[in-house]
Parts: structure tokens; sequence; C-alpha cells
């Protein structure tokens, strides 16, 4: 017993010691990341992310990648937070909260789950400039919502899964039933009914709101796309983050096609699966989140909605794999006439 | 060691182990940080930090939330019952309090009164499942709690779904927020605009007397703390174990409901996707740190709560990331564990060489006695 008192005391007096060692250099650290450039911007950027942060493969690096080009290029002055799971309001209001204080001039809260904390913040720190992704709910005169037309990206996903099937039986598979993610599912089914009206279309949630559990749960992703693929779709998309590398498994087990959602997954993808992946729905955060510093790094930062629709190449679909490249002139009317304002996309189910 | 007052000695013995848990806490933690190659002293120097005002209110009010919790644990293990299902109890109870609080059928006061009356009720109902499983089937507790917290994150989202309004533009689902005039105004605290302290903080020290006084002052309590001890033991002395089991579910859940409240009708004023999650293991961890009392449970409350707090900024200002107070927050829950239990070993024999050199002087002085009246 005795023994293990003096280790614990041994040890705290060790750690006393080392910690003092370490609070010697902590002036030469300065804390934030700066970027490569050499134009130099004197705006200061925090980002705080959403749950998985910087390296989920999916909507957070999205943002991030257009981050680090902002950077590359502007040379900001950056720094970046991550949310835990299931943290408080309290929580996230004081993320933002401590960037403003610690002299950050331009916020940016990715993902919806930052609207109130957004909207509470905003108000006490005129000074700073707020941009907040996929929300509209928090307006003020220096917030920017960065809001998408995911519908219109999924509309031409969906043609080109109705016109690749074989068994005019389709799948989607989405992350958690939530209503930004019922406008995947909206205009998945809208173009695939475009191209073939007696299509069936399979839709299935891996979780329901409040467990998000579903954009991180690549097993449950795998089974509820073998279900799809067994009962004989050939095609089946998913938006559920980073579920979806267990549907591009299922895809290739079943040797049918996946579509995969945000970023461009042929690119990422495991090389095992590349071969299945159709197309990808592209839901440009990067651009948007580069547009926003860039403006604000001249000077002039926007404030209000800014949607980000196929006409200003906010959405989209890739090409690379060169699966499309046979149906691509039917994918670029299709997008024609949404641009033009022919064909008008449901945005609910 | 020996010459001391026992007294004396039984105190520090009690101030030494939560000593040495934060202690080897801290060190534990150093050491993961060093290997990790992060700045060990900015980051403690950050944590260390005195927190501001701002900050002070947010530790209040996350600890007020963190203390339901770990009472309603804590009930639960004075009689031996292991209640993992806070999480679930208090998920249920916070969504049933929302949609009946938003729907106002009742009129100001009585509405948010009525809302904290139904959080009890559902959360009793269930862990009153869990409990009637356990007494009547002899099911586990700690199987059947964790399958009904599975249960209510399923059930509390199909409702959800039913029930969700949601505001042009957002994303996110919620139930009808609560009128204004059925919400609890918070105490203002310091001189800025905004900063208060939720008003539930009040029920949760009544709580905390209450958990007292019913536990050491009353019969229920004494009949609740000896079926905890052994149960062969209350039968024995005419106490129905059955009886108390149900019963203390019962009364966990219903504490466990009020879990929410405070973020209820205190913040979010609406349950929805982004409600606060999880609260129930942390009211685990706690009620272990506070050793199930009603003031070490303040004390364990608060100290998860500035930890949380103060490690917010860790990684914009210092650039680590603030899973590493998760890490100390699980280190300090083990090394208070063992050092309790070590701490009470070496406790114990202090005693026992205390009474062995006590019987061995009264025994000497016993003999010569005899010896004397031999002579």
């Amino acid at each position: 017993m005795r023994r293990t008192t003096k280790l614990a005391a041994v040890l705290s007096t060790a750690v006393l010691a080392l910690s003092a060692c370490g609070g010697g250099d902590s002036e030469s650290d300065s804390g934030g990341d700066s970027g490569g450039g050499d134009a130099g911007s004197d705006i200061k950027v925090g980002v705080a992310y959403d749950v998985g942060g910087r390296g989920d493969q999916s909507f957070n690096d999205s943002a991030a990648a257009g981050l680090d080009q902002a950077s590359d290029e502007l040379g900001l002055d950056f720094q970046e937070s991550e949310a835990s799971d299931g943290e408080s309001e309290a929580d996230r209001e004081e993320r933002l909260r401590t960037f403003a204080e610690a002299g950050y001039t331009h916020i940016i809260g990715v993902g919806f789950a930052y609207s109130p904390s957004i909207a509470a913040v905003a108000p006490e720190y005129p000074e700073v400039s707020f941009a907040i992704i996929d929300d509209e709910a928090a307006v003020g005169d220096n917030i920017a919502n960065l809001v998408f037309a995911e519908e219109q990206g999924s509309f031409l996903v969906g043609a080109a899964a109705a016109l690749k099937s074989e068994s005019g039986q389709i799948g989607f598979v989405g992350g958690v039933e939530t209503p930004l993610i019922q406008k995947f599912q909206a205009g998945y089914e809208a173009g695939a009914e475009a191209v073939n009206e007696d299509i069936q279309v399979d839709v299935t949630y891996l979780t329901q709101p409040p467990d998000f559990s579903g954009f991180a749960d690549p097993a449950r992703g795998e089974t509820a796309a073998t279900g799809m693929y067994d009962d004989g779709a050939d095609v089946v998309y998913h938006a559920a983050g980073g579920s979806g590398g267990g549907v591009f498994e299922a895809a290739s087990q079943a040797d049918a096609l996946a579509i995969g959602v945000d970023s461009d997954q042929y690119e990422t993808a495991d090389p095992a699966v590349q071969d299945v992946i159709l197309t990808s729905m592209l839901k440009n955060v990067n651009v948007a989140v580069y547009e926003w510093l860039t403006a604000a790094a001249e000077g002039d930062t926007p404030t209000g909605t800014t949607r980000y629709d196929l006409a200003a190449d906010g959405v989209g679909y890739s090409t690379s794999g060169g699966q499309v490249d046979d149906i691509e002139d039917q994918l670029e009317d299709f997008k024609q006439q949404i641009v033009d304002g022919e064909i008008e996309v449901p945005t609910t189910p | 060691m020996t010459s001391l007052d026992p007294r004396i000695v039984r105190l520090l013995l009690a101030v030494g182990a939560p000593v040495l848990a934060l202690g080897a806490a801290f060190a534990i933690t150093s050491l993961v940080l060093l290997v990790a190659g992060d700045p060990v002293g900015e980051v403690w120097s950050t944590i260390l930090s005195p927190p501001e005002t701002r900050n002070v209110v947010n530790i209040i009010n996350a600890a007020t939330v963190l203390y339901l919790s770990g009472v309603a644990v804590a009930i639960g293990f004075r009689m031996n019952l292991f209640n993992i299902g806070v999480d679930g109890q208090y998920r249920v109870a916070a969504f049933a309090a929302a949609a009946v609080a938003g729907e106002a059928w009742l009129p100001g006061v009585l509405n948010m009164v009525l809302a904290v009356l139904v959080a009890m009720l559902a959360g009793a109902i269930w862990a009153g499942i869990a409990g009637l499983l356990r007494a009547t089937r002899g099911v586990s507790e700690v199987i059947s709690t964790i399958m009904l917290n599975f249960i209510a994150t399923s059930v509390v989202a199909f409702m959800l779904r039913q029930l969700a309004v949601r505001e042009e533009g957002s994303n996110i689902v919620s139930t009808r927020p609560i009128p204004e005039g059925s919400r609890l105004p918070g105490i203002p605290f310091g001189d800025l605009p905004n900063l208060e302290i939720y008003g539930f903080v009040v029920v949760a020290v009544a709580v905390g007397f209450g958990y007292w006084f019913v536990l050491n002052k009353t019969r229920f309590g004494f009949d609740l703390r000896a079926t905890g001890r052994s149960a062969p033991a209350a039968t024995a002395s005419g106490i129905s174990v059955r009886r108390m089991t149900i019963a203390t579910m019962l009364l966990s859940g219903a504490i466990a409901g009020l879990v929410g409240m405070p973020l209820l009708l205190g913040s979010s004023y609406a349950y929805g996707s982004t409600f606060q999650s999880g609260l129930g293991f942390a009211g685990i961890a706690i009620a272990l740190l506070g050793r199930n009392h009603p003031v070490g449970i303040a004390l364990g409350a608060l100290l998860f709560a500035f930890l949380d707090e103060q490690s917010n900024p860790l990684q914009i200002l210092v650039g680590v990331s603030p899973d590493i107070v998760a890490i100390t927050q699980g280190v300090v829950v083990l090394t208070v564990v063992i050092s309790y239990e070590v701490v009470r070993r070496f406790g114990s024999r202090l005693e026992q060489r205390r009474v062995a050199a006590a019987l061995a002087t009264e025994r000497a002085s016993g003999t010569d006695d005899k010896q004397e009246a031999r002579a």
C-alpha cells in the first residue's frame, strides 16, 4: 500500500516537473496553423466542424478542402475545431465564442447543427462574420447561409441510374431521415422517373433522428444495400456519408452498380470497389467555402443566402471512371433543362 | 501513525483517496499527452486556467444536468441495482415532456409543472419496466436497461417524426417549442446580459437534499440500503425485496426523468435532433466518483463540467484534440475506484494493527493481574 502511495507521489512529482518544463516553450508555439501562401491576408478564419471533423471522407472533408484551397492561395491564418458526439447546445455556442474571443474574424459553422448556436452568438459579435452551411434559418447582418440544391444534382444521378438499370429497379440508401437527406431522395426519384416512368425506386434510411449514427455505419449501409441488390435492384445511390463505403462493398459483391455522394468518391474509394461506382452526386461544399473566403479576403464578405445549384456549379455529377460517358449527352440535356427552369425538381419526396 | 487519533486518521484517509485519484489521473493523462507529442504544459495551463464569468455559468449549468443524472444512478447503486438505462429514461422523459408542454394545454406555470410531472412519470415508467422484469422474472437490470436504451432511441425517433415541426429553411426537426410563459426563467449571473444559470439548479439542490433525507432518515431509505447490502438479510427482517426493487427503479427513473428538464425548460425549449445525448452514461461515472454521496456527486458533477468546459478551447488555442479530456474523465473514474479500494485496505490494516496492539496490551496487563492475584 505504501509503495502505491510512494509511486503515486513520485509520478505526480515527475509529471509536475515535466509539465513545468513543457510550460517553458509554450510561447514559441503560436497555436494557429498558418497557410503556406505568400499573399497574406489579414482575416483569421475559424472553422467549426460537425461530428467527424476533418478526415470523415465526406461532408466535413469537403469543407476542409475548400478551406485548404483558400488558405494555399490567399495565405489565410486558420484554425479548426470539431464537435463531439452528443454535445450540448452550450458546447457549440462556446466553440464559436472561443473563436470570436480569440480574434478570429471569419467563422464557419459546418452543418445545420450550428444553426441555433450561430443565431445566438452572431449578434454578440457584430464585427465578426459568420457562415453556416446547409441552413437558412439562422439569419442576421453578419451571417451568410450557404445552401445547396441537392435535389438538382440528385436528379441527374437518378436519371443516370435509370438509364443504366437493366432490371427497371433501383435503390436509395439514406443515412438519417432528415429533411436534408429527403431532398436527395426526392431529386433522385424525380430524375429516375423522368427517364423511365415505370421505374421502381426502393428507399431505405439507416437511422432516424436524433440517432445520427446512420452517417457513420458502413456495416449497416452494406446490409441495407445487399437487401436491395438481392431484391432485384441493380443501381443503388447512397446519401449516407461514411456508411457509403458499405454500399460500395455490397455493390461489389453483387456485381452491380452504386452511386456516390458529396465528393467524387471514385477518387477516394478503396480501389477494390472503384469499378462499381457509376458516378457521384457532387455537392461542392468546398466551392462554397472557397468562394466565401475569397470574397472575405478581398474585404467584401457576403451575407444572406447563397444557393449553390446546377447553374452555379454548386452541385453536379462526376465522370471519373468513364462509366457515364455513353449517357453524358442525355445527362447534359437534363442539366440544361433544369438550369433553364423547364424542369422543376421537387425537394420533398 | 498508530499514535494518531483514529478520527484524524479516518479524515486523512477520506481526503487521501480523491487526492490520490486526481493525482494519478493527472499523471496518466500527461503521459498520454507526452506519448502523443502534445504540449503538456500548455494543455494543463488551458484546462486549469481560471474560467471567465461566461464559462462559470456554463459549468454550473452543465453540472446541474450531470448532478441529476448522477443522483438517478446513485439511487440504484445504493440498492445494488446498476441502472445503465438513465440515458434512455431521460430521453424518453424529455421527449414526452417537450411534446406535452409544446401543446400548451395548460397556461403558464401550470404547463411547466405538468411538463416536469410528465417527465418524471415517463422516466419512472421506462425504468419501471426493467424493475418489473427484475422483480418478477429475475432479468438482470443491466441487460434490460441497455436494451431499453436502444428501444428508447427508436421510439423517440419514431414519435418525433410524427410530431416534428420544422422551421422554414432549417434542417433541424424538433417538437413544437414550449410557449414563452411556460419557460423557466434563469437566475442572472454577473453583469453581462443573457448570462443566466438554469432556474432548475434549485430543483437539483432540492433533489440532492431529498436523496440524502430519504436514504438516511426514513424507513424506506433504511430498507433500500439494507436490501442493497444483503438481500437475504433484508428478507429475513421482513423487507419485500421485490417491492423494493420495483420502488427503487421507479424512483431512479423518476429522477432520471428530470435530467433533461434544465435543458428543455431553460435553453432549448423543444426536443429535437440536436438535444444533448449521452448524459446518462456520464451520470454513472459521476455517481462512482461521488461515492453515491449527495455532496460527493455534486463535486463530481462540477469536476466533469469543469473539464468539459475548459476543454472546449483546447483545439482552438492549443491545437490539441478535446478528446484528451474524455481520457482524463475516464482515467479519473478508474483511479477513484482503485484509490478508494487501496485506501480502504490501508485503513482496515491500520485498524487491525491498532486493535491488535490494544488487545496485546490488554492481555499483557491481564496476565499481570492474574500473576499478581496468584502471588
